[in-house]
This record gives C-alpha cells, sequence and structure tokens, in this order.
C-alpha cells in the first residue's frame, strides 16, 4: 500500500506522488493551457509532397483572411539567414523549404493570426506549385550510385551522410572465420514515433520593452533550449527565460527544436506579441523526430559448446531528410555500441552507415538512450538464432555467456565499462516467477495437441545516465546535471534540478532522496524543474539519465548540506564537530545517542543562532559530473500463444525481472515498467511508420499508427533484483527505458519459439496479425 | 472579396458542472475547444485530431463524448460534466482519489478523461471486471502507465463507492 509523504525515513519507499493532486483535479498546467494577454496563434502550411521543387509561393488568398496578422515563408527567413537551423547531430535542418521540400509535411510557410481558426484558414489559402520528383524511401536504394540525390545544399553529392565504427573488424572477421558456429541474421527495427498523448508546442512571447523572451515549451531540455536559441537567434542568453510547464509525456519526442519553434520566436520578435503554436498529432506523427529505423545484419561465431567467440553487426540508419538525431555530439550512433550485451564477447565489431531519405527527419531515443533498444533488440534475437541452431535451451545458451559478478567492473570489447549486475541471479528470480521449466513441460502438451505456443526470454544489458565529461556532450556542452537546495529556517526545503521530468515522478522521487540525506520527509521538500531562470544548469531528462545524473546532484547537494549542518550541529550541542555524527536522521554527539539535533533544528540556528564567524543561510548546489555511466539490466519471459486461424499473438504472460540498482520508490518503479513494457508490445506488435513508394507516410495519426488500448496491453508480472551501482551516490541506476529496451527481443523470441518446429528463426517487426498468418500459410499451419 | 471566418457566431448554453455558462462562437467550434477556449476550463485535454485518444472526454447529459468530434453548437441547452465538476466540497471523487493511491496516472495529460470514461462506468456497471473495466477505457490512450493501475484505481474506487454509497 501506498504511503504518504509524511512518511520518515522516505528512500525505498512507495511514497505517494506529490504531483498528483493537481493532475487528478483540474490544476496541471501544460502548454495549452497557457494563455497570455493579446497572444497570436500560429499555424504551418506543409508539403502534400516527399520530395518536390517549390516553383512558386502565392500568399494573396491568405492575406485575406481576417485576423492573419503576418505569414512566412523560407524566402523571408533566407533574408535573416534563419532558414536552415542546426540540428544537434551536427547537420543542418529547413526551417521554412526554399528551393525544394525533402518529405511529404515539410513546413513550407507559417501564418500567424489572432485566432487558431483564422491561422488555419490562411494555411488553407496558400497556394504552392510543386513540381514532384521522384521520391527515396528505401534506405538501401538511397545509396545506390543513381539514386537521386536527395540533398542539394552539401558538398558530398550522394544520399550517405556518416560512417561510423567501433571494434576490431579484421580480428572478428578472423575470428568468424575460424569459428565452427556462425550464426548470420537480419533484423530490422522499423520507423516508430514516440507519440505522447500530448503534441509539442510552444508560445514564444517577446516583450520589445525589456528585450526578454520568455518561451513555453513543450521541453525534456530547458537548459538546453536556452543555449541552443541563444546562439540560433543571437538574443543574449539571460534574456531568454525558458519554461517547461507540465509535459503530457515525451519519451524523447520533446527533446529536439522544430522548425515551429523558431517560426513562432521569429514572428514574436517581429510583432512583439506573444504567439502559440501546437501541433496537430498529424502534424507530431509525420513530422517531429521519429525513432529507429534501423537495419541491421548481425553474425555471431561461437564454438560447438555454444560459446560465443565474436560479434560482427553492419548497419544501414535511415535517418529521413535531415539528420537531426538527439544524440550526444560523439555518438552519431548512440550508444550502440552495447550491442555485445549481457555477454562475454571475447571480440566484437560494429558499423553504422547513416542515409538520407525522403522521410521525416530524426531520429530520437524513443523511451531508449541513445540506440540501445535497437541494440539490445539485435542482440537478444541473435541470440535466439543461436540458440536455435546449436538445439540449446535460450536459457542455458545465455548462462554459458553472462558476465560473470566477478568480472565488474567488466570491460566491454568495444569499449564499455560495465559497472555492476549479477545477471544469473536475475535471470534465476525471473524463471522461478515464471515456473520455467514447468512452462516448457506445458507448451511439449500443448503442442502435441497442435497449439502453437512459444516462450521467450531476453536478458538485456542497458546502458544509462549520460553521462561523464571526458566522453560526453550536446553542442559541446557537457552532460553533467545539477541541484541546488535551501533550507528554509523552519527546516522545510525546496530544491531545484536541471532535469525536466514528464510524468517520471520526479517531484516525488527527488523528494524522497534529499529527505533520506537530511532527515526531513518527502512532504518537507518541494522540487521544482523546468524554469530556466531559477533552476541549476542541466541537461535535461531523457535517456534514463535524470536518477543517474540529477538524483546523483540531489543526494550530493544533500550531502554538501549536511557538511555545514554538522558545524552548526556541534555549536548547539556545544562540543567539537569531530565529536559529532549523523546517524541517518540527526546529528547526534559521538556515544552519545540521546544527545542530538535533528535538520529543523540546525536550519532555525543558520539564520538565528550562528557560530561566531560562519556565514549565516543553509543551502547548497552540486553539478555532478557521473564518473561513469550506469548498466540497469533485466531477464524478460514472455510466453505466446498463435491463433492458426488469424494469425493474432496472444501474450498468455510476461514475467519481467530488472536490476535498476537502489529503488528510489518501488511503486514508482513499478509504473515505469508498467508503462515501459507496454510501449515495448506495441512496438513489437502494433506501431510503425510506413510508406509508399512515393513517401507518403501510411500513418500519419493514431488511426493509423496504432499503440496499445487497455484492451490489447497485456498483464505484466514484475520482480526485482538489487545490484547498486557501486559509482552512483546512492547506487541507483535508472529505470524508466529497461522496459522498453529489453521487452521487444522477448515478444518476438517467444513467437519464433512458437513457431520454431516448423523451421522459423525471424520474423520482422511489428508482428501484425496479417504478417504472422502469411508464415503460417507459408508452412501449411494455418486452419 | 474578402473570407470570412466561416458562419456567423451564435450564443450556445450548456449547464457544465450544475452551472449554466453561455458563450458565443462559431459554428465550426469543437466543444472540446469551446469549453477550454470559451469557457476557460482547461481540464479537458486535445491530444489527436481523429477521435483517438479520448483526452478529450466529457460527459453530455451522462454519456462520455470525445469533445473533439462533438461541435459546440451540438451541445448548446445540454448539460455536461468535466474533471472540473468531479471534486466536491466533502472532497476528491473516489475515483480521483483511487487515480492518485494506485499510481493511476504519471504525466496526468489522459487522466482527465480517464476520469471521465470511468465515472460513467461506475455510475452504469457498479462493479465491473477488470476486462470491463478494460473494454471500457479502451477509448482512452495512456502512453505512460501501461493501463495497469489506472485498471486497480478504477476497481479499487468501485469497491470504496460500494461500501460507502455517495449521499445523493
Amino acid at each position: 500500500m501506498a504511503m504518504e509523504a509524511t512518511e520518515s525515513r522516505p528512500l525505498g519507499k512507495a511514497i505517494k506522488r506529490k504531483e498528483d493532486p493537481r493532475f487528478i483535479r483540474r490544476q496541471g498546467r501544460y502548454l495549452d493551457d497557457i494563455v497570455l494577454p493579446g497572444m497570436l496563434y500560429m499555424a504551418l502550411a506543409r508539403s502534400p509532397y516527399a520530395h518536390a521543387r517549390i516553383k512558386n509561393i502565392r500568399l494573396d488568398e491568405a492575406y485575406k483572411v481576417l485576423g492573419v496578422k503576418a505569414i512566412l515563408t523560407g524566402a523571408d527567413l533566407e533574408k535573416m539567414n534563419l532558414s536552415w537551423m542546426p540540428t544537434l547531430a551536427g547537420d543542418r535542418q529547413m526551417v521554412l523549404a526554399t528551393g525544394k521540400v525533402l518529405f511529404q509535411y515539410q513546413e513550407v510557410a507559417a501564418v500567424v493570426a489572432e485566432t487558431r481558426a483564422a491561422a488555419e484558414d490562411a494555411v488553407q489559402r496558400i497556394e504552392v506549385d510543386y513540381q514532384p520528383l521522384d521520391a527515396v524511401v528505401d534506405p538501401y536504394a538511397a545509396m545506390k550510385p543513381d539514386a537521386p540525390l536527395l540533398r542539394e545544399d552539401r558538398e558530398q553529392k550522394d544520399n550517405h551522410i556518416f560512417h561510423w565504427e567501433v571494434g576490431d573488424r579484421e580480428g572478428t572477421e578472423n575470428t568468424l572465420a575460424s569459428s565452427p558456429i556462425v550464426v548470420k541474421e537480419f533484423i530490422r527495427m522499423p520507423r516508430v514515433h514516440p507519440a505522447p498523448v500530448e503534441p509539442c508546442g510552444c508560445i514564444a512571447d517577446y516583450q520589445k520593452s525589456t528585450g526578454k523572451m520568455t518561451w513555453y515549451v513543450t521541453s525534456q531540455a530547458p537548459h538546453a533550449h536556452r543555449t541552443v536559441l541563444a546562439m540560433v537567434s543571437g538574443l543574449p542568453e539571460h534574456m531568454i527565460h525558458v519554461i517547461s510547464p507540465d509535459i503530457g509525456g515525451g519519451f524523447g519526442n520533446k527533446v529536439p527544436v522544430y522548425p515551429g519553434y523558431v517560426c513562432s520566436i521569429v514572428l514574436s520578435l517581429q510583432l512583439g506579441r506573444p504567439v502559440k503554436w501546437i501541433e496537430t498529432r498529424t502534424e507530431n506523427i509525420a513530422t517531429t523526430n521519429f525513432a529507429r529505423d534501423y537495419h541491421m545484419t548481425a553474425e555471431i561465431g561461437a564454438t560447438e559448446e555454444g560459446i560465443v567467440t565474436g560479434l560482427k553487426v553492419i548497419t544501414i540508419a535511415d535517418h529521413g531528410a535531415f539528420d537531426a538525431a538527439a544524440d550526444p555530439s560523439k555518438f552519431p550512433a548512440g550508444l550502440f555500441s552495447i550491442v555485445t550485451g549481457s555477454y562475454n564477447f571475447p571480440i566484437a565489431f560494429a558499423e553504422v552507415d547513416g542515409v538520407y531519405t525522403n522521410k521525416a527527419p530524426g531520429g530520437v531515443a524513443y523511451r531508449c538512450s541513445f540506440r540501445v533498444t535497437e541494440a539490445s533488440f539485435l542482440i537478444e534475437r541473435v541470440m535466439n538464432t543461436l540458440a536455435l541452431r546449436l538445439n540449446l535451451d535460450p536459457v542455458e545458451l545465455r548462462r554459458r555467456n553472462f558476465i560473470q559478478p566477478d568480472q565488474f567492473p567488466y570491460q566491454s570489447p568495444l569499449g564499455w565499462t560495465y559497472d555492476s549486475g549479477n545477471y544469473d541471479l536475475t535471470l534465476d528470480k525471473a524463471l522461478e516467477l515464471v515456473g520455467y521449466e514447468k512452462l516448457r513441460e506445458e507448451q511439449a502438451e500443448r503442442r502435441a495437441r497442435g497449439e502453437l505456443v512459444g516462450i521467450g526470454i531476453s536478458t538485456f544489458t542497458e546502458i544509462v545516465g549520460a553521462g561523464p565529461s571526458n566522453t560526453f556532450d550536446i553542442l559541446g556542452i557537457k552532460m553533467f546535471d545539477s541541484c541546488e537546495i535551501r533550507i528554509h529556517p523552519t527546516g522545510k526545503a525546496i530544491a531545484r534540478l536541471g532535469a525536466r521530468h514528464q510524468g517520471q515522478g520526479h517531484e516525488t522521487t527527488f523528494a524522497q532522496v534529499i529527505a533520506e540525506e537530511l532527515g526531513l520527509t518527502t512532504a518537507d521538500v518541494l522540487i521544482e524543474e523546468g524554469d530556466t531562470d531559477t533552476a541549476p544548469y542541466g541537461l535535461g531528462t531523457y535517456a534514463s539519465r535524470s536518477t543517474p545524473t540529477a538524483g546523483g546532484a540531489a543526494a550530493l547537494a544533500a550531502r554538501r548540506i549536511r557538511q555545514k549542518a554538522i558545524q552548526i550541529a556541534a555549536h548547539l550541542l556545544e562540543v567539537s564537530a569531530d565529536d559529532v555524527e549523523w546517524n541517518g536522521e540527526k546529528f547526534v554527539t559521538k556515544g552519545l545517542e540521546s544527545r542530538g539535533v535533528g535538520m529543523g533544528e540546525v536550519a532555525l540556528a543558520a539564520y538565528t543562532n550562528l557560530p561566531q564567524g560562519m556565514e549565516p543561510g543553509l543551502e547548497a548546489t552540486y553539478y555532478y559530473d557521473p564518473p561513469n555511466l550506469t548498466f540497469p539490466n533485466g531477464a524478460y519471459i514472455a510466453v505466446v500463444s498463435i491463433d492458426r486461424g488469424t494469425g493474432q499473438v496472444a501474450v498468455e504472460r510476461f514475467v519481467a525481472v530488472d536490476d535498476c540498482g537502489t529503488v528510489i520508490n518501488p511503486m514508482v518503479v513499478d509504473g515505469q515498467i508498467h508503462g515501459g513494457l507496454t510501449e515495448g508490445f506495441g512496438i513489437a506488435f502494433m506501431q510503425e511508420i510506413a510508406f509508399d513508394e512515393d513517401g507518403n507516410n501510411l500513418a500519419p495519426n493514431f488511426m493509423e499508427y496504432l499503440v496499445p488500448t487497455a484492451v490489447e496491453a497485456p498483464h505484466w508480472e514484475t520482480g526485482r533484483t538489487v545490484t547498486p551501482s557501486p559509482h552512483h551516490p546512492i547506487g541507483a541506476k535508472g529505470v524508466g527505458e529497461s522496459p522498453n529496451v529489453g521487452s521487444p527481443a522477448a515478444f518476438v523470441n517467444a513467437v519464433v519459439d512458437a513457431l520454431s518446429p516448423y523451421g522459423v528463426t525471424n520474423l520482422e517487426i511489428p508482428l501484425f496479425p496479417w504478417k504472422v498468418w502469411n508464415v503460417l500459410r507459408e508452412h501449411g499451419l494455418t486452419l | 472579396m474578402e473570407h470570412r471566418n466561416a458562419n456567423e457566431s451564435s450564443l450556445v448554453t450548456v449547464v457544465i458542472n450544475g452551472e449554466t455558462r453561455q458563450a458565443m462562437t462559431e459554428p465550426r467550434t469543437l466543444l472540446a475547444y469551446f469549453i477550454r477556449e470559451n469557457l476557460g476550463m482547461t481540464g479537458t485535454h486535445v491530444g489527436c485530431d481523429t477521435t483517438s485518444c479520448g483526452a478529450c472526454t466529457v460527459l453530455m447529459d451522462g454519456v462520455p463524448v470525445k469533445s473533439c468530434t462533438v461541435l459546440a453548437v451540438q451541445a448548446d441547452h445540454h448539460a455536461l460534466m468535466t474533471v472540473e465538476g468531479l471534486e466536491s466540497i466533502g472532497g476528491l471523487h473516489p475515483l480521483q482519489q483511487a487515480f492518485w493511491d494506485n499510481h493511476g496516472l504519471q504525466c496526468g495529460f489522459c487522466t482527465p478523461g480517464m476520469l471521465m470514461t470511468s465515472t460513467a462506468l461506475l455510475r452504469d456497471h457498479p462493479e465491473p471486471t477488470e476486462t470491463e473495466v478494460r473494454h471500457a477505457i479502451s477509448g482512452n490512450l495512456c502512453r505512460c502507465t501501461g493501463y495497469v493501475n489506472i485498471v486497480k484505481a478504477i476497481v479499487n474506487a468501485s469497491q470504496k463507492m460500494a461500501s460507502e454509497p455517495a449521499e445523493v
């Protein structure tokens, strides 16, 4: 049962969330809830073509709509040198199209008007003459020498963006050549979209009298957005105030800067009035950053006994029309090099080539720490193929290859130092929860009756918490995070962090961390995030980085408070500071537990009764540069059956045992796991942004882009092991993305397992019923 | 020729959460925007343009409707209930309390729609099974919770409401 926020020693307890009272009433304050005096509304005209030259744009009819204040085109922005903007990936992206359009729904003109409806009316009256060009949709076709050139603005005259590689190519190839067993599989993770229920939007409010730009924006990284805005616009950074209000889900979608943001800022600067822009759902899915679109070919070498010898991965990454990937600067393929997973590969090699196509730009890490989902899906799927090849139980194959507890800190062949893990223990717990041996017996019985039943395993390792400053930056800014705590005279506290939650529960969980360190309760600590004028600089919330980075900062800022507090406590106890210690709840005289003072008394003294010469006040700020990343892991087991009449897959059971290190709030952790598993289910079975050969987006809204409802979403059984991170201040690792990273492979492995007696080793996601039915038909398994 | 903003506005009168409210609006205005912008009640959210997500669910004459797919003029002289009407002077509605107690929300954006759909469910089916709850809320999308704790909260509220009948 959930506990109240007044509980003492709150770390690890299921404290009810402090943010909920406003959300269950009407008091959430999301972007579109904000109305400013004199506010105008913006809408965007978009291209119906995926690839076309713009011959002419006529605005006369649009200007006739009552209430229209201004219309921007690419030509207008060109005069301001703003028709292109830099992307986080070091490429550039058109704000409003000039010359030609490169994807369907691309931004062509921006209208600002007195009402939302007038802006939309005017958009309908903008006339654009297009000359359609051949569209390039398939990333492999994009790489052919005779492929149409998409990006004429670049010096490089082909559709190749980047080549990235890691590991020992020659050594790995030699190892594979000499390995008695080699399995090879092509694994595609199709294009998907995070699609939070609240779309993206902003209000740019430039006050000519003060020169200050207040920018309300659905931002997972408000400080980074402030700096980007300062760089792009030339506005002085101290005159930019970014406010990220309550956010209706992010999942990576709200990390990048979008053309609509830039247009509303330009229009507010021009007109001196607030300009609001909110996407429609179609605009959200069709134009803001997608995820995945990774096309991977992997080979694993092994001995006859099933000991892995090497891994080679060749990948084509479809980035769409512009490389707008939101990765740390040095990582064009994100953290894909976690692809060796939980296994003790002696050698490995991975390469990724990015290409342009006529699709929306991206991609982002969708509930994922920068391409970790692709990497985990790949290795867990291909390990399944290896188990089939060796005719070995997939559990046994994993056990033979797990990195062992005594190998931590473990140096992976692709360059990571894994912090901790006990993979056998986690797997054991999952096997016990699911009743694995009995399940396999039941499966045999049901198979004998003609049923198609499968059990799928995924024992993944994630890499989160970017990251240490020696490796990680975005546009040069190091990826630390921060916390500032102020203790008020009456012993209550306010803490502000550089992270920005979107449903993760920071207002509760970070209050628990600080309260635990200071002997307060969760109710005593107010958490604020998302306002750049008040919060210390931080890189925001995505990639499961909040707890590893800002959570570390919270604990260490609190300990910094304690360093000063112990001096004050000594003064109050009339002993030397050397004779005072913190017992977890209060300061006590060593050897005399009964003589103690709590944080409340110390706080009051910090303002009323200080030791002579001490600076008044009790506050601290900590910028935490993590020494390493954290490596959450888990063991997931899916049990499925397939309807031979329809190809529909039923998830009969799903057991998820996660190890995310120290748990701050088990209720919140379970909630994160439920949500992530459901998104992983959607990715395995339902969600895909598909295109036709002309580049028309076939799933630009929730009618065609199917996300799970309460009816499809399976029941989840969760469990936990706790292997703390040795380097994190409280041993926590982060958890929000593990279930989305680890679960897709478990589902697919289960469906493959159901069909493996008939020779099936690989299936392409999403596993729509028609696709599965086609496989059944090929193997004579339909009814 | 000058384009006009669709047709002339007309006066729409609704009884919302027991209170009579009026506003001038264009015939094309969707009920969701009428509630949010004309009446200034922002608890009702808009998350899609295809009647798919259910974040805008309100009760019209007691029946859950997606207010993004009802014209404001269609609601003229009808009774509406939104999330703003759930809490009484006596405190939170049992569903609100149960969503809080059971961690039935994360980002909170879908929550008002979930609360309105489940209010109608529990009125018509005071003791729903888990499967009935899942079917009832299948028109409301949540991307955060995986529905587990939403379903738990609704079942929990139904039990509490059964043991402590509301004073009517």
